[in-house]
């Protein structure tokens, strides 16, 4: 798989998945009087979820079924020894060895991305003379897109809930802090759009990332631009039948399905991509977001020298024992001086 | 002397020859594709994937694998086309491969999560030495990662290349030994990586696998085999053993006058000393082993030495969990049977790596019934909390606690025409978070002490180049080149401040680094922690001191003789 | 299962988060908005449908008309001259009587908060008008 290539394929299917409801809801019905909205608006949308809830509990149960057999945080600052050696509160997050500084360290990785935060660029210069310079561009791009994403995710909660909570308001609020453009233009819309053309376009011009790079990590970042895109496209630019939409999507949430008449087939596109998206959520690398919260280098304390870990499965192994080695070395030790335990037996016969 | 294994006496073939340091880094180009990226992609491998000499290890002599009942021995190396497998390799590997899933989760996670966003690729000190784009640590693992969507994910089996999977053939197996063996599980990637996946983990499955086949390298079969059978990677036998430090005790008492007298498997001893045996094998780890003969005997330490736990490191780590845990058995068998209250660990990297953060685990059962407690210092009363349960104790613990309780004489001045540097090492910077306390020991003996640059110290060291076992000569151009980040930031300081002495606290760091110095900054020299300390020490009833531990001048004192 | 309780609570906690919409929503039925049509008029300025959907736009081309260019007048598609005013056009007796009948109805039930009122006075409405009157006086 080169760059080309998984460009092509990607791309290829971003492309059919966007014709895929277009075609069906927009040319069948035109052409043969078909209509398929139903499928489009209720059956993928439940299917989707019904995907995304089960596949999410199937892989972390899958994870929880394995054992954690040794306790291997990665220690990122001085351990807590004697006690008069600085063990404050950097060290108490990045090498704890409580529950809290535990859950201090995720709490910091999870909200903050503390690790990739730590992020250095190599420049390999003349003569191999090698620098290290402090490099925030990906965790920049990395924030901007998550919490993007969330604040676009809970501000979706105005279609999925009657009366809305409190904080969408608030949100939509900030999110729309400048008040131009008509509607209001939400900045993380267009922030997530820049995050995601930052992070593919390092994909693309940083030759080790293009080296490293799948179809797999293409296809998501196509399929969020391409979600953002109908959105925006649908708040801006084309419009949308709002008052229709939410009849449907509170029509899904209350499991009273309804397809109202008037939705354009741009929110059938968007509908579909966010039903794939949910889809094939827990089948790819984007299982990353409960993944982070299992990973033994980040979440266990390094105190086992001070608790014992239990490995449930410590095998029993075959241990070369003292007897075992004093036998072989008997005579050895016994001329050297060493203290031996079974002191007359071999070598008074061989007197 | 002791039996040195034969093969480290092997030369390395003639062909190859390691080139001049200029040589060596001229060609190192981080690129791995031209622009347009229209090249073959990483999941090709014949004929891209070639097993060069100087990079790699020689392959296990089958009587290595005997001894410990290893699979597959045989007479056979990597340059060789047939690998001599056995006909059933490929299930052999598929089901070792779901075995360990289900046995490690870190194996599972992180075989599921890596979302490729390239935070490690620049990381890894072989991938900026070598430039070699499979050792980009996301690479590495995704040589592994590819055969697990191919075999143990739907997706992968549905859609093959498509989705990152491939078929497991001979040329991926090659692949995978090739880097497996090009990695030193040093875990620096994992600081960086936002899910804290840790290649190391990746690496030791991967040398898993390949174990059950019978494809170790020989400076790792050889010391697992030795260790088993004499209790130490060198197979110095217990005779031997006692005979080098004697002769260390003769050579302390020319340098300070003064006779020391340790002991052997004393039983009823108040603690058990065990350090690796490269410091009582190979220079410059000898005069840190000098260093604690010195130091238990101005203390007066009821301390002793063991012939059979008499090897701190643990090439089993390197092999396997089983391995690891049947060689570090010893060491609380030992304990055990002389009945002492608690052990002292010497300077060794990956051996506090297994001390910290699997000992416990794995073997603490053994120590039920003996007479460990937690460890009290004797000279000062400190308990060391921090070792409440597995009762061992690292030497720059101990000897940082006596500095602070002013229990030893020290006189810096003699370090004084040393301007020292630290190398942290791997393990015990990111499996443990031994920072302060040899930087500390440091600055109590001697007057000059520079930290080289942030980014390659501390919890981002860079690898000595040679860890996990790769710290053979015939592989000498993939240490240059794995411990070029290291050697460059060395000479960053020796540049600026006049740095002349390189300390670290790690058996391998003073096998491998002696060569790595030579190689790039030839001015500069390794030392062990404990060497300095001696060197400093005030003995009681010591002669006028003239020479230090390696018989090199005094600074100042030379006159007086 | 290992570390089941800690791993289950999370993932019960990630759910009950994820599914917020479902139990936010169960038991009350989502009050679809009831709009009234003005009586007399059975034309808007445009088609239904694009008024459904871009009323907000024609407005905001109105009041940029209006204040910046003071041109008031605005032909229909339909050909029809209508005064460009959301006070005495679209919300006057003949058309939509009441915001709160009209406006308010779709505006509340989709969450959206226009700043058409920032700047004009909200017309006042049925139990308000009484002491409006009043004060008229």
């Amino acid at each position: 798989m080169n760059a080309i290539a998984s460009l092509i394929l990607s791309g290829g299917a971003i492309s059919m998945l966007v014709a895929i409801p277009f075609l069906a809801v927009w040319v069948l019905p035109h052409v043969y009087g078909i209509r398929l909205e139903w499928l489009f608006g209720i059956v993928i949308p439940y299917l989707a979820a019904i995907i995304f809830f089960v596949g999410i509990i199937y892989r972390v149960v899958k994870w929880a079924k394995c054992p954690v057999p040794f306790r291997i945080p990665t220690t990122c600052a001085q351990q807590k020894s004697l006690p008069w050696i600085k063990y404050g509160y950097a060290e108490k997050l990045d090498n704890p060895i409580s529950t809290a500084g535990v859950v201090g360290r995720m709490i910091l990785e999870v909200l903050c991305f503390r690790s990739l935060f730590r992020s250095t660029k190599m420049e390999f210069g003349a003569g191999g003379n090698i620098k290290y310079k402090s490099s925030k561009w990906l965790w920049l791009a990395a924030i901007v897109f998550h919490y993007c994403f969330l604040v676009i995710i809970l501000r979706h909660l105005r279609f999925f809930t009657d009366p809305m909570p409190f904080f969408v308001p608030i949100i939509e609020k900030v999110d729309g802090f400048f008040q131009f453009f008509l509607p209001v233009v939400y900045q993380s819309g267009f922030l997530i759009g820049a995050a995601l053309t930052y992070l593919l376009l390092r994909r693309l011009l940083d030759p080790k990332l293009r080296y490293i790079s799948l179809p797999a990590d293409y296809f998501p970042l196509f399929l969020i631009l391409t979600i953002a895109g109908t959105g925006i496209l649908m708040r801006y630019v084309l419009k949308a039948d709002v008052v229709s939409i939410k009849e449907l999507t509170m029509g899904l949430v209350s499991f009273r399905p309804v397809v109202p008449e008037g939705i354009s087939v741009l929110f059938y596109i968007h509908l579909f991509l966010v039903s794939v998206l949910f889809a094939y959520f827990p089948f790819s690398k984007l299982m990353h977001v409960a993944g982070v919260f299992l990973s033994p280098t980040r979440n266990l304390s390094n105190n086992s020298r001070i608790v014992r870990h239990i490995n449930p499965w410590n095998p029993p192994v075959k241990i070369h024992t003292y007897e075992a080695y004093e036998d072989d070395f008997r005579e050895k030790m016994i001329e050297a001086g060493l203290p031996v335990e079974k002191e007359a037996a071999l070598p008074a016969d061989k007197e | 002397m002791a039996d040195i294994p034969e093969s480290w006496k092997v030369p390395p073939p003639k062909a190859w020859k390691l080139s001049t340091p200029e040589e060596l880094v001229k060609d190192v180009d981080h690129r791995p594709l031209s622009l347009l990226g229209l090249e073959k992609g990483w999941m090709r491998t014949a004929p891209d994937v070639e097993i060069k000499p100087g990079m790699h290890c020689h392959a296990a002599l089958p009587k290595r694998l005997e001894t410990v009942d290893m699979p597959n021995p045989r007479q056979w190396s990597a340059m060789d086309e047939d690998w001599k497998l056995p006909r059933n390799w490929k299930e052999i590997i598929l089901e070792g491969f779901k075995d360990r899933l289900g046995r490690f989760r870190s194996f599972q996670l992180f075989m599921d999560i890596c979302v490729r966003c390239g935070a490690c690729a620049d990381k890894c000190h072989y991938f900026i030495g070598s430039a070699d784009p499979k050792n980009m640590p996301v690479l590495r693992a995704e040589l592994l990662r590819s055969i697990y969507r191919k075999y143990f994910t739907t997706a992968g089996k549905l859609l093959g290349p498509i989705a990152g999977a491939r078929e497991l053939t001979l040329d991926v197996l090659r692949e995978w030994w090739y880097y497996l063996y090009q990695c030193t599980e040093c875990r620096r990637c994992s600081v960086f990586c936002p899910y804290g996946i840790d290649t190391a983990e990746i690496t030791m499955m991967g040398r898993e696998l390949t174990n059950l086949l019978g494809l170790n390298i020989d400076w790792i079969a050889a010391p697992v085999a030795f260790c088993y059978r004499t209790g130490n990677h060198m197979g110095i036998q217990p005779h031997a053993y006692k005979d080098m430090i004697e002769f260390f005790l003769d050579e302390i008492e020319n340098v300070t006058g003064v006779r020391m007298s340790p002991t052997f498997n004393r039983k009823g001893a108040e603690i058990l000393f065990i350090t690796p045996s490269g410091d009582v094998f190979g220079d410059p780890g000898t005069y840190t082993c000098m260093g604690y003969l010195m130091l238990f005997h101005e203390l007066g330490l009821d301390v002793t030495w063991s012939t059979y736990a008499s090897e701190g490191g643990n090439f089993g780590f390197f092999t396997s969990n089983e391995m690891m845990k049947r060689l570090n058995a010893k060491m609380y068998a030992e304990a055990k049977r002389l009945g002492v209250k608690w052990i002292l660990g010497g300077e060794c990297g990956h051996m506090w790596r297994v001390i910290n953060q699997y000992m416990g685990t794995m073997n603490l059962d053994i120590a039920e019934g003996s007479k460990l407690e937690e460890p009290v210092s004797p000279i000062t009363g400190t308990k060391f909390e921090n070792t409440k349960s597995t009762k061992m104790v690292h030497i720059t613990e101990f000897t940082a606690d006596l500095i602070r309780h002013n229990k030893l004489k020290l006189d810096p001045s003699r370090n004084d025409h040393l301007k020292v540097t630290f190398h942290d090492s791997c393990n015990t910077s990111r499996g443990m978070g031994l920072f302060e306390e040899p930087r500390y020991i440091i600055k109590n003996v001697c007057n000059h002490f520079y930290d080289m640059p942030a980014g390659t110290i501390r919890e981002q060291t860079f690898c000595c180049g040679g860890g996990s076992g790769l710290n053979a000569g015939e592989d000498m151009e993939l240490r240059m080149r794995g411990g070029l980040p290291r050697a460059n930031a060395v000479k960053y300081v020796h540049e600026k401040y006049g740095v002349n002495k390189l300390a670290c606290i790690c058996a391998i760091d003073r096998a491998v680094l002696p060569n790595l110095m030579e190689y790039f900054v030839p001015e500069v020299d390794v030392t062990g922690l404990h060497e300095m300390v001696a060197n400093a020490m005030i003995l009681e009833g010591e002669k006028e001191k003239t020479v230090d531990l390696r018989g090199e001048p005094l600074p100042g004192r030379e006159e007086s003789e | 299962m290992y570390d089941g309780g800690k791993i289950i609570t999370g993932v019960i906690i990630g759910l009950v988060f994820m599914t917020f919409p479902i139990w936010y929503t169960s038991g009350r039925a989502a009050k679809k908005p009831d709009i009234k049509l003005p009586v007399k008029e059975k034309q808007c300025v445009e088609p239904k449908e694009y008024m459904r959907v871009k009323h907000m736009q024609l407005l905001d081309l109105w009041r940029d008309s209006v204040v910046r260019v003071a041109q008031r007048s605005y032909v229909a598609f339909n050909g029809v001259k209508y005064d460009m005013s959301l006070q005495n056009t679209c919300i006057s007796a003949d058309c939509h009587a009441k915001k709160t009948e009209f406006c308010d109805q779709c505006h509340n039930y989709t969450g959206v908060v226009p700043y058409c009122w920032d700047c004009h006075i909200e017309p006042k409405e049925e139990p308000a008008e009484k002491p409006q009157a009043e004060e008229k006086h």
